[in-house]
């Protein structure tokens, strides 16, 4: 019987901790009861995105969008759609903007979706990742096929270099020159995946390899062939056990296929590939920490040059790439690289997935061409900042970055546009901050992250972000001068300009970014002791206003009995026994608890 | 050799293309600052003082790792780079204990250097409102050494250093950040991590984060105690090196004022370990002598024999290769003969009860402090030695008590314990035992032959030193294992030649005891221009030169004690007071 339609269950680990494998699991039964389970396909894909609105269930060929999924949404959703072909109205997608409210749109139409170019992505979410088959059937492993039949090494990295793409770990360093400076040694070589992914708020790649793994597994091939290796690892941190599992069956099957080992396609070229798991550390998405951690030692950086690419893994030629930089890798080889570079802009070509997160309505993952302007990213794509919240800043590049403002909003986001204002592109995740962040307690929690995460080995990294995390615990505390905020800009530089590696080089700019950006609120900290944004605990009291009506609800809940009151009338909060941990201010009906 | 064109501030230069941006600089006479660099051993560019602006790299870069290239350009003088220098100065400074005038390295502490240099504001130690604080004290300590985080500047010099000189790597960094700190692994114990006490890390350290265990205390309250004799001995190898603490040039012997020191510190009594190297080389000469008969008789008998003066090989032996405890010889080391024969012997011979006996050992190695201490050094109740102090904590009592060392006249000790021969001086060198010892059973077991004095065969820095000599027609072959990197080594080529050896004398340290972990430190800077084994060892080899005698079995006083009192060598009286044992010793586990 021939198949009619497709449940496409997102599998990917964020819906998969909203239960959506039991979503699944219904679909199955249900479908078997009713009958039609012969004529309906359900499986799991990788993510979709919109992870807003997860768990996902997308029907194909309908393409209709169905979100907030339960399990008990499965059987009426079934025999509505699946059996009388009428729309699930309880939860089918509806776009949220007041034109639109009552229109039902497309996966295609969406508004989320329109204004995006998924090339990284493109299989996420149409696949079935655990087979091999479906990649196939989406033109998988021919790129291989025309590079080993078809192309010379050579020829493969003037593709690669021709079509512009650069290191989408962040480091924007032009691909194919990487591969041209590897390929020019004699003798062996690795291909590395970095797969490390450390960002904080960053889940790009792990999407990628939870729901396309043989576009990396394709690309490393490609790789390997082009500078002449045999052997390749994806780096991946251990925190990620789907993907590592999706990934261990992928290369599995690949190399049951014959597409993995020896003499692939019958033309003699051989490729080895295996996964080798982080144990925890930020630092080892750095580069030549990676390698250290791969030579299964302590894994601290290693002075640049020599560079992996004359000097690598176990000292030999090595290649390091992003996940994100190699699943460009065979859409390149097979639309070619003036295809590639006819997207994006005049200073960088392709596309970026960017990591959507914080003060946004549809948090999730987002592919746009570079030179996108953030304006699109984050109201046309991202739905703009929830609850009528204003748009105060959004945080790029993650502990290296920096933070954008109102008045960058129509800035086309590429590499070199980031780095002039005192950011960077990074991994490609974003946080949106509206008018209740603090900037200087958002500096604060980077801050804190790379504190935590330096490996030690340099003395600006690990005894100097430490002296700027006292400082800014301080400041956030009252008790910083206008010195401190000088020296705080004094120090940062210095670690900038001396530090050993990548991340003690950029662990300054988020506090460097938010004091060029956002002074008044560093110096209302010291000079008045107050925090704006009301979020720095020392710095902010709680209190009553005459909109009370004196229901008792705020003294009830709170758990250290700091609010007096008789009923009816207004209440009082001690603040000296108050700490400030918000309950009462959820807790009351009529919104009349403030921070000041 | 390729050479390469570059310009530092402005001054241009022709290298050759395998030199580093410091070595470079170093031509150029320009010394860049640098804390945790060791050449040939640590050059991990961690301390970041010794960066420079190279045109072309956007960030500051490190001059100690990276090699020259034809046509860079480089400023080491800008003030970009003075800020550099002086800000990660002052972050160092800002997590360290300072206790300079207690601290072990005061005269030579290569971050005590840095900070007078650059003139450095404490800016970042604990300030008003107690807000930076200092790295809580993190102490790993034993008999023979102490790690003392607080002043730790984690240069990584001793992690690699361990490596570099024994091949064990028993140091390494723990946690992360800036809460790192270097010790053994999880720092559990020092003492049960299958460290050798050898003190290269000791030696290696810019900074006083890893120290001998204090003995000057102890000492002092020995020499204050009325009722206490006290009697002093140094070793071989404190002549050739005490006068560097007091600013005399490398390679001078001061025997005669450290005696005269020891008496001005308040000893009762003086006398020199020469003298039990030379009763060594009677008692192992002879069981050397005792199991080559016993091999050509065709009995079973563990051979080659190893030397036993060194506990740093025993500890290593001990450890690693517990199967080779057979082999070592049972005499014990030329301290604990010294400290032995003073309570036995010496002590009757001059009317004093060896209960009131106290004897100070300086010593020019860590390890003997836990030697000292082992169980077995006793007899009827009496330690054979009481306390060891290091060179350095000698010279430090010295200039505690103000006493000019370069003012004294030398001192001539009365004691019989105080006289040897040259082959008792050579055994602070690499190579010095196994010379000693030849010379003494050629003797022998030629009986009435004259023979040259000189094996030059056996001296010298190569790593494992061979010689082969025939005595009475038989065939010796000898070996000399320069520093415990390369016992391995010899344990291969023993495996691989059995019968082929038959005496290997091995020296934890590389140079032999002249290079010990007790002995004064060479700043790293100082380290790059000499040879300190080479300097040290020809002030043995020199003394040995101009001796009168020139072998252990012509030393008069140890021929007379033999006689007087313990009879025949590796006799029964020998055996119990002289000769020692072995014990196997574990590692703590590191697997559950």
């Amino acid at each position: 019987m021939a198949i009619r339609a497709q449940v496409v269950v997102c599998g990917g680990t964020s819906c998969r901790s909203s239960n959506s494998v039991k979503i699944k699991e219904e679909f199955d039964r249900v479908l078997k009861e009713i009958g039609i389970d012969k004529e309906i396909l359900v499986f799991q894909s990788g993510c979709f995105g919109l992870c807003e609105k997860g768990p996902v269930v997308v029907i194909y060929p309908d393409e209709t969008f169905y979100g907030h999924m339960t399990v008990a949404d499965v059987e009426p959703l079934c025999r509505e759609h699946l059996l009388k072909g009428r729309v699930y109205d309880k939860k089918v997608y509806k776009e949220k903007n007041k034109d639109d409210i009552a229109k039902i749109k497309l996966f295609h139409e969406m508004n989320f979706y329109a204004k995006q170019e998924r090339i990284v992505l493109r299989n996420c979410g149409i696949i079935d990742p655990t087979n091999i088959e479906e990649y196939i059937g989406r033109e998988g492993y021919e790129a291989l096929g025309k590079v080993l039949t078809k192309m010379t090494p050579t020829e493969v990295i003037d593709e690669v270099s021709a079509s512009g793409l650069a290191g989408r770990g962040g480091g924007g360093f032009p691909t194919g020159k990487k591969w041209f400076f590897a390929a020019k040694n004699k003798g062996k070589h690795y291909v590395i995946c970095n797969a490390d992914e450390g960002d904080p708020g960053a889940f790009m790649n792990r999407s990628v390899m939870e729901g396309d793994p043989h576009a990396i597994i394709e690309a490393m091939e490609i790789a390997g062939y082009a500078i002449g290796s045999d052997q390749g690892y994806i780096y991946i941190r251990a925190e990620y056990p789907l993907a590592v599992e999706t990934l261990e069956n992928a290369i599995k099957q690949a190399y049951e296929y014959g597409l993995l080992g020896k003499n692939i396609f019958g033309t003699g070229f051989n490729f080895d590939l295996e996964l080798r798991l982080g144990a925890g550390a930020f630092v080892c998405g750095e580069e030549t920490a990676l390698l250290a951690s791969i030579e299964g030692q302590r894994g601290m950086p290693r002075n640049k040059p020599p560079f992996p690419a004359n000097k690598g893994l176990w000292q030999i030629p090595t290649i390091i790439n992003n996940v994100g930089t190699f699943a460009n890798i065979t859409q390149i080889i097979r639309n070619g690289a003036t295809w590639f570079s006819n997207i994006g802009d005049e200073t960088a070509k392709g596309t970026k997935v960017f990591a959507l997160g914080g003060k946004i309505n549809n948090t999730g993952l987002v592919e746009v061409p570079i030179g996108t302007t953030l304006r699109t990213i984050i109201y046309d794509i991202g739905g703009g900042i929830p609850n009528g919240k204003k748009f105060k800043a959004v945080q790029t590049g993650g502990p290296s970055g920096g933070c954008l403002t109102e008045k960058d909003l129509d800035m086309p986001i590429n590499y070199k546009n980031l780095i002039a204002r005192g950011t960077m592109m990074g991994s490609g995740a974003m946080i949106v901050m509206d008018e209740d962040n603090c900037m200087v307690d958002v500096a604060r929690f980077f801050l804190e992250f790379t504190v935590d995460e330096s490996c030690g080995k340099c003395t600006p990294c690990r005894e100097g972000t430490k002296r700027m995390l006292e400082m800014l615990n301080k400041i956030c505390a009252g008790k910083g001068t206008m010195e401190d905020l000088t020296e705080l800009k004094e120090l940062a530089l210095t670690i900038k300009d001396s530090a050993l590696c990548g991340l003690g080089q950029t662990a300054p700019n988020p506090v460097l970014s938010t004091m060029a950006n956002f002074y008044d609120e560093y110096v209302a900290h010291v000079t008045d002791q107050s925090c704006p944004a009301g979020v720095c605990k020392a710095l902010i009291h709680y209190s009553i206003t005459d909109k009370c009506i004196g229901c008792g609800k705020c003294a009830r809940n709170c758990p250290v009995g700091a609010i007096s009151g008789k009923i009816k009338e207004k209440h009082v909060i001690d603040t000296a026994i108050c700490i400030k941990c918000g309950t009462c201010k959820t807790a009351c009906p009529v919104g009349a608890i403030v921070t000041k | 050799m390729n050479k390469v064109n570059l310009t530092i501030n402005g001054i241009q230069l022709e290298v050759p293309s395998t030199y580093t941006i410091m070595d470079a600089a170093n031509v150029a006479g320009i010394e860049l600052p640098r804390l945790c660099f060791l050449k040939g051993i640590n050059e991990i560019g961690a301390c970041r003082l010794c960066v420079v602006e190279i045109e072309g790299f956007r960030t500051l870069k490190t001059s100690c790792n990276i090699t020259v290239a034809e046509g860079m350009v480089v400023k080491t003088n800008t003030p970009r780079v003075q800020k550099a220098i002086v800000t990660n100065l002052k972050l160092i400074a800002g997590n360290h204990r300072f206790e300079c005038w207690k601290c072990p390295r005061e005269d030579n502490c290569e971050l005590l250097r840095l900070l007078r240099m650059y003139n450095i504001e404490n800016d970042y130690q604990e300030d008003q409102t107690g807000t930076f604080e200092i790295k809580e004290r993190i102490v790993n300590e034993s008999k023979a050494m102490v790690i003392d985080s607080s002043k730790c500047v984690l240069c990584g010099r001793c992690v690699s250093a361990c490596v570099y000189y024994t091949g064990l790597g028993i140091l390494n960094y723990n946690n992360r950040g800036s809460n790192t700190f270097v010790g053994p692994a999880l720092n559990l114990p020092i003492e049960t991590a299958g460290c050798l006490y050898c003190g290269k890390c000791i030696q290696s350290c810019p900074v006083g984060a890893i120290k001998e265990q204090d003995g000057i205390e102890q000492a002092i309250s020995y020499v204050n105690n009325k009722e206490y004799y006290t009697v002093a001995c140094i070793a071989p190898s404190v002549r050739a090196a005490m006068g560097e603490e007091f600013n005399y040039k490398f390679g001078k012997n001061v025997e005669g004022q450290i005696y005269a020191a020891l008496n001005k510190l308040g000893f009762d009594d003086i006398t020199d370990v020469n003298y039990a190297a030379d009763v060594t080389i009677m008692e192992e000469g002879t069981e050397l002598i005792h199991r080559i008969k016993k091999h050509l008789a065709g009995e079973e008998v563990a051979l080659p024999m190893f030397t036993s003066c060194c506990p740093g090989w025993i500890r290593y032996a001990e450890t690693y290769y517990p199967e080779l405890m057979p082999n070592l010889s049972t005499t014990k080391s030329p301290q604990q003969i010294q400290g032995a024969l003073i309570k036995h012997y010496y002590a009757k011979k001059i009317g004093v009860d060896p209960k009131q006996v106290k004897v100070v050992s300086i010593m020019p190695c860590i390890a003997k402090k836990f030697e000292c201490d082992r169980p077995e050094m006793e007899n009827d109740g009496l330690r054979d030695i009481d306390c060891v102090l290091t060179t350095r904590e000698l010279a430090r009592w010295i200039k505690r008590n103000d006493i000019k060392f370069r003012d004294l006249a030398d001192y001539e000790p009365a004691s019989p314990l105080a006289k040897y021969t040259g082959a008792g001086v050579i055994f602070g060198s690499t190579g010095g035992v196994m010379e000693a010892a030849l010379r003494t059973v050629k003797d022998i077991m030629e009986k009435g032959h004259e023979h040259q004095v000189d094996i030059k065969a056996v001296r010298g820095m190569k790593n494992i030193k061979e010689a082969t000599m025939t005595i009475n027609g038989i065939e010796l072959t000898v070996a000399v294992v320069n520093g415990a990197k390369y016992i391995p080594e010899m344990v291969k080529r023993i495996k691989k030649n059995p019968g082929k050896y038959a005496f290997v004398e091995v020296m934890a340290c590389t140079g032999g005891c002249i290079n010990g972990g007790g002995q004064p430190i060479v700043p790293s800077y100082v380290a790059e221009t000499i040879d300190i084994r080479q300097v040290r060892s020809k002030v043995l080899y020199t003394a040995d030169k101009n001796s009168t005698f020139r072998k252990s079995h012509e030393n008069s006083c140890v021929l007379e004690m033999y006689k007087e009192f313990l009879g025949e060598p590796y006799g029964e009286l020998a055996h119990k007071l002289l000769h020692t044992t072995y014990t196997k010793r574990e590692t703590y586990p590191i697997d559950d």
